[in-house]
């Protein structure tokens, strides 16, 4: 078991040097230098403030050493310096990390709990009332957007019942009690799992039908096992493998979603900074960003490597 | 089991097989409520757009300073908004982004998702090794990210938006591609091309291309329900498509408060909606197809 970690391990690390080399190409591609996004466009820079502050900032190096020099540094857990704010990346980030997994884990907990008992209601009833509400619904829910989503949800629970905070992770600055915290989540962890939430049902539903005709299914029936005995302990069992696939795989969209919910709730979190970011032309900020994201999504791929080497012995060998 | 070999056989031999007319493709696709109401709604919607300068009666970039933020009335039937601009014009006009977004990216996500899928399934070894690595690492990164850092980068316009999403579109559908081309490599009918001399080339072209394409046609239709939303996504953020362009995300970013959320529906529920219904509609559409060309397709 711990090889098998180990070696996933080895194949994630050469996937996140790939994924920094492009994004930091790019970054730096990009038209426009930074050091117009840092200076008073009224008062200009003389050529030779300019080239001092290109010799500063290492512009002047080729880009394949200056990406070894970031390589560097970031190794050291150095991601270099907000233009905005001036404040270290890995501190300007590392604030907005919680925020971010928080909401992400809250939704994933959300709708993998709800999403595969649906699932598993709409295989056992198939082609009932309950399938194809179930079904309808689904399909609703991966085909109404998040932001429209978390329009309506503000517009009912915040605006008009007056029941949920619409804005924000905590009432004010000081009142950051864990009731609180979790009172601001509702919405936002609620309009994330949606989407995931019903694609979920989706898989399992098929997963499940496609055991349920297994026949050891058939034989446990005929042990004269108890019907939630069978669905639970032969059938579902069975069908999770898919599942943790499927759940590892969409994981990019749930990061994509966060920014979007992010967004419109004013959650402090990674994907709001993204967005700041953007607007605010702070590129070592987005590169570390984008790092940072890899991390999260590779070693959640991780996990579910070893979750899936977990319930299934054959791949552990 | 190949189904576009099957419709081609079916097709080609009408007298020796019984005269089942609906047992085509388009037959089943026909008998699929669902998808024939999605085809239904695109369609209008595609009119909609196409006929937008006849359809809005007003430019959907000027304002009518004496009009702002208007509820809906027999002059503006969908009122009109914070510049006095009409509603249902910006509406129509936003129906066209989207549909340009969905066609065009999608096109782009198709032909270089088809290409690297094919190649990487025919060639097999350290090639397939090379492209499906590169393709996991793009299938990794979240797309919306990407998206919005590159559009950033480039330059937020419609025709960026659309390029920067078909570039990254492409991933799943490759992977799917090279699985089918894997396995048609294999069959009995691309041995015996083989063996009667047909080049690479031809083989790809004539023989498993076909295979593949109801793959495409459906991954395809389902790559654009996630191109849709992804523009409206990034336009929504304020960080796609720029106003006074009208698409359904900006739209809706600009109706981003509580205060327009309670007391003027008509600025956020006729885009909100519009995405909706447009993304079901090509959902709708790509399960039909899916159901029409093999039932037994999983595409993920």
């Amino acid at each position: 078991m711990g090889r098998y970690v180990l070696r996933r391990l080895f194949i994630s690390l050469p996937l996140l040097l790939v994924i920094s080399i492009i994004a930091f190409t790019f970054i730096n591609l990009a038209p426009g230098s930074p050091i117009d996004a840092m200076i008073n466009p009224t008062v200009g820079l003389s050529p030779q403030q300019e080239q001092n502050l290109r010799i500063q900032l290492g512009l002047n190096q080729p880009l394949p050493l200056r990406y070894l020099l970031w390589l560097g540094q970031a190794i050291q857990g150095n991601l270099g310096y907000s233009y905005n704010t001036h404040q270290p990346v890995l501190e300007r980030i590392g604030q907005r990390v919680p925020p971010t997994l928080e909401l992400m884990g809250a939704a994933l907990v959300v709708s993998t709990m709800f999403g595969v008992m649906f699932g598993i209601v709409a295989a056992v009833k198939a082609y009932s009332t309950w399938d194809y509400v179930l079904g309808a619904v689904s399909l609703l829910g991966f085909s109404v957007p998040s932001f429209f989503l978390a329009l309506i949800a503000l517009y009912i629970f915040a605006a008009r019942l007056q029941i949920l905070p619409a804005f924000g992770m905590s009432t004010s600055a000081s009142a950051n009690s864990l009731s609180d915290n979790l009172y601001h989540l509702i919405l936002p962890a609620a309009v994330l799992s949606v989407e995931l939430m019903a694609t979920l049902t989706r898989y399992t539903r098929s997963a499940m039908l496609e055991v349920l005709h297994a026949d050891y299914v058939t034989t446990a029936r005929s042990k004269g096992l108890s019907n939630l005995t069978v669905i639970g302990r032969h059938a579902f069992r069975n069908a999770l493998l898919p599942l943790i696939t499927v759940v590892s795989l969409r994981l990019p969209v749930l990061v994509g979603g966060a920014i979007v919910v992010e967004a419109v709730f004013q959650w402090p979190g990674m994907g709001q900074l993204s967005v700041q970011a953007i607007q605010q032309r702070d590129y070592p900020v987005l590169m570390g960003l984008t790092i940072m994201i890899s991390i999260i999504v590779l070693s959640a791929n991780l996990l579910a490597d070893v979750l899936y080497a977990y319930a299934d012995p054959r791949i552990r060998v | 089991m190949n189904a576009a070999a099957t419709l081609t056989a079916a097709a080609a031999a009408p007298p020796l097989a019984a005269p089942r007319s609906t047992n085509t493709a388009w037959g089943r696709f026909r008998r699929h409520r669902l998808a024939l109401f999605g085809l239904t709604v695109l369609v209008v919607i595609g009119l909609a757009a196409i006929f937008a300068p006849v359809l809005a009666g007003y430019d959907p970039n000027r304002g009518d300073l004496t009009q702002l933020r208007a509820p809906p009335s027999a002059k503006h039937l969908l009122g009109t908004d914070s510049a006095g601009r009409d509603v249902l014009a910006r509406l129509l006009y936003g129906a066209r982004i989207s549909m340009l977004v969905g066609v065009v990216s999608v096109s782009i996500a198709a032909v270089i998702g088809t290409t690297i899928g094919l190649q990487a399934g025919y060639a097999g070894g350290w090639v397939d090794n090379l492209l499906m690595r590169f393709t996991e690492v793009i299938m990794t990164f979240p797309v919306l990210f990407a998206v919005i850092v590159l559009v950033a980068l480039v330059g937020p316009n419609v025709l960026n938006v659309i390029l920067v999403i078909g570039v990254l579109g492409w991933p799943g559908l490759a992977r799917l591609i090279r699985g089918q081309a894997l396995s048609l490599r294999e069959t009995d009918f691309v041995t015996a091309a083989r063996a009667t001399g047909a080049s690479d080339a031809r083989i790809l072209m004539v023989h498993i291309g076909p295979g593949v394409l109801p793959y495409v046609m459906v991954a395809s239709t389902l790559l654009m329900a996630s191109a849709i939303l992804t523009e409206a996504a990034l336009s929504f953020l304020g960080l796609g498509v720029q106003i006074p362009t009208s698409t359904w995300g900006n739209m809706l970013y600009s109706a981003q408060s509580l205060a327009v959320l309670q007391g003027m529906p008509w600025l956020w529920i006729p885009p909100g909606a519009a995405i909706a219904l447009s993304v079901l509609a090509v959902n709708f559409v790509g399960d039909g197809l899916r159901d029409a060309l093999d039932p037994r397709m999983r595409i993920d």
